[in-house]
């Protein structure tokens, strides 16, 4: 076993259980990834041909996964990689379906000139193997096929359940490797899924991969569930239910598949977020209508009042380093974005564009922050943290509410369809191109990413 | 007691008075709320509802039981003060019934706000009939932000019969 595990890998490459450390074992080329990202994202354009054909097998055999045998298997994992490539614009990727499959010899040997001659740039390529115990090991190699070398690889093995991740894997080696950001698709989004007329729409808390993969309903629609967000561990999800009729802030636990509230309280709770330790929660309490941001642990204990200005103050995102807070305060007299120091002092407003700007989500970057400009449509735009440099990324009848990608450079919202009162989880990148629906069972909103799993 | 319900009949009648000048008089009343919300009219055809019941409120207030908000706002202007004083008599005739304002709010808002601003327009509704001498202690207050539409166009029309705080009663 040992033996043919180094014979398949004669560079060396480490092969480990799923674990963090197996990304940072990745070798990388002597060039370093340009440090000006704006520029990577200009000059990249679409034009970066990538080949990704179906992955090799040393035997063709039954495995444990959706995919099938580990021949069904190596083309499944190649689509998912093409898939995720596809959609973010980098790239213009070639599937499995249009491209010939590799011999087992050749993916760690292409035949480059045969590429060339495809007019393929890069070669993103692999073999899948089934382990004894049902686990699968994914191997992924990218060459630049122009120069004839081989820029990275990296091999994963996980439980059948888990292919799609390895691929997704993959995916993040090619795009971090080629774009210099950071990976992401190997994250995943909680949503509320959404079905019925518009006067009596049910609404439940669902989770799904970043491709909309691994979809799974969270609660049965009976109450109205809204807002969720993903603990930067991926162990709970806080969202917003109504509790004998009244709005209130649940955890929904996905080890044990129970929910429980935050806190009890007979006022209206909303708009619950995570520190970016997972250590605290933000929440929103209106008492006689007037609402105000409090902030407590969130292993539970005493809350500390952030805001107490008459008026609505609401939501809140932390800066990555916990350090600041942007919220939204109407105290003005109408919907603006603030930032706060985490202690809620030094409150300060950041938007002066006109309308309205509502539902403010800092980078995990930080770098910019996204949000709702409301000035007769819903836009999603970014700004950055001092309320400068204001852009646009979309521009439709009502779109709100945006969440960023772990890397910061996509994000997804929600779309309302003007009149019937549809809606969709959209995605666009972060200079406002490549805008797509997400396949969801049914229509969705409240997108709400989590991060990169390790 | 009696003191009281004389004060609020009299309130009623001045805002009777009033209503002419109202600004925002939807062009037609709203459709009931019943089959948006979770208001049961406990209606049974016919027959005349029992007296102190939901079904009995609704067919008194005919359509006061409803009150309507200008965008983003949430005060309480002359119409909306004779449609809570009528609510108010109707509360003092039957003391033991508690009640629920519903809060809501029109589409073109963000979800969140709109659940705060829902809340924010119930307790006008509330405070508007403590001032009128209801006790407290029988409002219920619920915000239904902008989830749960009674008109279902996006339009100005509609928009302004969803801006609304709906008094349900509790059988």
């Amino acid at each position: 076993m040992l033996a043919k595990m180094k014979l398949l890998f004669g560079a060396g490459i480490a092969l480990t259980v799923w674990s963090p450390t197996v990304m940072a074992q990745v070798p990388t080329a002597s060039d370093s990834p340009p440090e000006n990202v704006e520029e990577v994202v200009g000059t990249l354009g679409n034009d970066a041909k990538i080949a990704i054909p179906a992955f090799a097998t040393n035997a063709d055999v039954p495995t444990q996964t959706s995919a099938g045998t580990t021949s069904a298997l190596g083309f499944s994992v190649a689509s998912v990689i093409y898939s995720d490539l596809r959609n973010n614009g980098l790239f213009k990727p070639t599937g499995p379906g249009s491209l010939p499959k590799p011999a087992l010899g050749q993916v760690q040997a292409p035949d480059y000139g045969s590429w060339q001659t495809r007019g393929t740039d890069m070669l993103l390529q692999g073999y899948v193997r089934a382990e004894a115990g049902g686990n699968v090991t994914v191997g992924c190699y990218l060459y630049d096929v122009s120069l004839g070398q081989q820029l990275a690889k990296a091999g994963w093995t996980v439980p059948p359940g888990e292919w799609r991740r390895a691929a997704h894997k993959c995916a993040d080696m090619a795009y971090s490797r080629l774009s210099g950001e950071n990976p992401f698709f190997d994250s995943r989004i909680a949503y509320i899924a959404e079905t019925g007329p518009k006067d009596r729409r049910m609404k439940r808390l669902a989770v799904m991969d970043s491709d909309g993969a691994g979809h799974r309903y969270l609660t049965t629609g009976q109450t109205t569930a809204l807002t969720p967000r993903y603990s930067p561990d991926y162990s709970k999800i806080l969202y917003m239910s109504y509790f004998n009729g009244s709005p209130r802030i649940y955890i929904y636990d996905l080890a044990s598949n129970t929910q429980r509230l935050l806190l009890q309280s007979k006022h209206p709770l909303f708009a619950p977020r995570w520190s970016p330790d997972g250590k605290w929660v933000l929440y929103s309490m209106a008492i006689a209508g007037n609402t105000d941001i409090y902030k407590m642990p969130a292993a539970g204990g005493s809350a500390v009042k952030l805001t107490d200005s008459p008026g609505i103050d609401i939501g809140g995102s932390f800066s990555p380093d916990g350090s600041r807070i942007v919220f939204e305060s109407d105290r003005s007299g109408s919907q603006q974005v603030y930032v706060m120091n985490a202690d809620g002092s030094g409150q300060k407003r950041i938007s002066f564009f006109g309308g309205r700007s509502a539902t403010p989500e800092w980078s995990p970057r930080g770098d910019q922050i996204a949000f709702t400009h409301i000035a007769g449509n819903f836009r999603i735009a970014v700004m950055d943290p001092g309320g400068g440099s204001l852009r646009y990324l979309t521009d439709s009848w009502q779109d709100e509410a945006p969440t960023w990608a772990p890397n910061g450079r996509v994000l997804q919202f929600f779309r309302t369809t003007r009149g019937s009162g549809k809606t969709g989880v959209w995605q666009v990148d972060i200079t406002g191109k490549n805008e797509r629906r997400l396949e969801t069972p049914g229509d969705g909103s409240d997108p709400a990413w989590g991060p990169l799993r390790p | 007691m009696k003191t009281r319900s004389a004060l609020i009949l009299a309130l009623a009648a001045g805002s009777l008075a009033l209503s002419a000048c109202s600004k925002k008089a939807p062009a037609s009343l709203p459709p009931d709320p019943g089959g948006a919300v979770s208001t049961d009219t406990g209606g049974t055809g016919s027959q005349a509802p029992v007296p102190g019941s939901q079904a009995d409120f609704v067919a008194q207030m005919m359509g006061q039981d409803t009150i309507y908000f200008d965008t983003d706002r949430y005060n309480i202007d002359g119409q909306d003060q004779q449609a809570l004083a009528a609510q108010a008599v109707w509360l003092v005739k039957y003391p033991a019934k508690r009640i629920t304002i519903e809060g809501h709010c029109d589409e073109r808002g963000t979800r969140e706000y709109n659940l705060a601003l829902g809340e924010r327009r119930a307790n006008a509704a509330k405070n508007y009939l403590v001032s009128l001498g209801i006790d407290p202690a029988r409002i219920g207050t619920v915000s239904h932000g902008k989830e749960r539409p009674v008109a279902l166009g996006s339009n100005e029309e509609s928009w302004s019969k969803n801006r609304r705080a709906v008094t349900v009663t509790i059988d």
